[in-house]
């Protein structure tokens, strides 16, 4: 795309989505980790993952105060306006995704030594399910392509599946084992955590699509339903 | 990511051109030619009644050209030819026998430079009356310039020295006399070749105003260089570049989702 008569502007839509994709990557980052404070018990790595999401809300704050002022100053239409609109959902769907990986690693300190080998499979599993997703997600923004950000928008059934056959697992456990009860509740939420970080990367995937094609992507997707049966939700 | 192949998802919402239902403006393949330099393409454009709509485009793209083929001002130029149909509620304008008198009585203009008469301000707004007989008495012909002035959002301003000349107002007011002068013969279309230009941002916004009151009796059509102008105060907009209608459609479809890259990049400011 040519560049702005008013070369400014073009330097500071490319700073803006360099901005957001410093926050793709710094959640990628904590996912990752996440996964692996988990995978170890680690709860040191925990904390540092906790610390990290201030960098992410700092960058969102950033972002917000910047397109702000773009939009005050540069009054801007067409695709600088969706782009700019994009960035700033995007990095909101982000900011949520770094407070979701952090209630993550915040339940595994609290899990503390009741931590074990249940369900580690499965949450390390989904966890590499969303981070894959992230990733498609933040390249699609990032390249500007509209088929990949489809891609993902219809890979989210994986996750919901994912979801469900934790779900089902996890109660398995705790019907066995009453002791493992409040283990398996604390693997609940970090299911749903995770399982809500698909939503976000979704959610990033229709803003992406928006962004390129100022088309809407339809309201209702196919979905798979708690109970693991196929819908249209 | 490894996936497998996917469909594309078909799209809710797809922005397309609307198409007017009932034009009170048709241009149907008009050509303007200045000697050998074409200025208006084989352009084909509906505009609607009771709307504003917008011509924005760079410097020498046809914009003025365009709007004085709705009113045959073009004739007055002597190099100038037009061919194609105008019409106006279906009736072809382009006809020989239509009185260009009249028709401009039907299409006011109002221009860059507010230019009274060098008149008075009553004199001003009561000359169209006058000589296209629209008053049966002096009574009457105060009614049409009051209301003529009250609808341009001058009355107040004015209505105790509505003697002295027109040229004694400030540029903001004079542009709102010219409104009301144009408004006084009752025209169908209202032609606004840049009418903000040379006002300040506050006589602009009183300007846009009256341009907002006015569109729910008249078809407005305005030529402007402002962008957000062109986003305040229309609903529908037509891109022009060197002679070419590029794209039309809503102003909101316009500079939220236009469907040519041009047009992107002309609202976007990457033109040139």
């Amino acid at each position: 795309m040519p560049t702005h008569t008013v070369s400014a502007f073009t330097t500071e839509l490319n700073a803006l989505t360099s901005d957001v994709l410093r926050m793709g990557g710094l959640t990628e980052a904590m996912i990752a980790e996440m996964a692996t404070a988990f995978a170890r018990g680690d709860q040191d790595l925990a904390a540092r993952v906790i610390e990290a999401d201030d960098e992410v809300d700092e960058l969102e704050s950033k972002l917000e105060r910047e397109i702000m002022r773009l939009l005050a100053l540069r009054q801007p239409v067409s695709r600088d306006l969706r782009g700019i609109i994009a960035a700033l959902k995007v990095s909101n769907d982000l900011e949520r995704i770094g407070d979701l990986a952090k209630n993550v690693c915040k339940r595994l300190i609290a899990m503390g030594d009741e931590h074990g080998n249940t369900g580690q499979k499965s949450v390390e599993r989904m966890s590499k399910a969303v981070r894959l997703q992230l990733k498609a997600v933040l390249d699609a923004y990032a390249t500007e392509n509209a088929q990949e950000a489809i891609d993902v928008w219809l890979h989210d059934d994986e996750i919901d599946e994912h979801y469900n056959s934790m779900f089902r697992e996890v109660l398995t456990y705790m019907m066995e084992d009453p002791r493992k009860i409040s283990l398996g509740a604390h693997l609940l939420f970090i299911a749903k955590n995770l399982e809500r970080i698909g939503d976000h990367c979704t959610n990033i995937a229709e803003v992406v699509h928006f962004f390129v094609t100022g088309d809407d992507l339809p309201l209702t997707r196919p979905q798979v339903s708690e109970i693991g049966q196929t819908r249209e939700a | 990511m490894n996936s497998p192949v996917l469909p594309s998802a078909e799209p809710a919402f797809r922005g397309e051109a609307q198409t007017i239902a009932d034009p009170k403006v048709s241009l149907r393949n008009v050509t303007v030619k200045y000697g050998d330099v074409v200025a208006i393409d084989d352009v084909t454009f509906d505009i609607p009644g009771c709307a504003v709509t917008a011509l924005i485009g760079p410097s020498g793209c046809g914009k003025s050209t365009f709007l004085r083929c709705i009113n045959r001002m073009n004739e007055t130029i002597p190099i100038c030819r037009v061919t194609g149909d105008v019409l106006i509620d279906g009736e072809n304008i382009m006809k020989k026998e239509v009185d260009t008198v009249l028709l401009r009585a039907r299409v006011g203009m109002v221009f860059q430079q507010p230019n009274p008469f060098p008149k008075t301000i009553f004199d001003n707004v009561a000359y169209g009356p006058r000589i296209h007989g629209l008053a049966s008495s002096k009574a009457d012909l105060e009614e049409i310039v009051q209301t003529s002035l009250q609808r341009a959002g001058l009355w107040e301003e004015v209505k105790d020295s509505l003697h002295r000349p027109g040229t004694s107002l400030s540029g903001g007011q004079q542009q709102r006399l010219v409104i009301a002068r144009a408004i006084a013969i009752n025209p169908e279309v209202i032609l606004m070749d840049e009418p903000c230009s040379a006002l300040d941002p506050v006589a602009t916004a009183r300007i846009e105003e009256l341009i907002d009151d006015l569109r729910t009796n008249y078809c407005i059509v305005i030529v402007t260089h402002s962008m957000s102008q062109a986003a305040r105060i229309s609903q529908y907009t037509g891109f022009l570049d060197r002679g070419k209608l590029i794209e039309t459609g809503t102003t909101e479809q316009i500079f939220t989702r236009p469907q040519d890259t041009r047009t992107n990049d002309y609202i976007t400011g990457r033109y040139g």
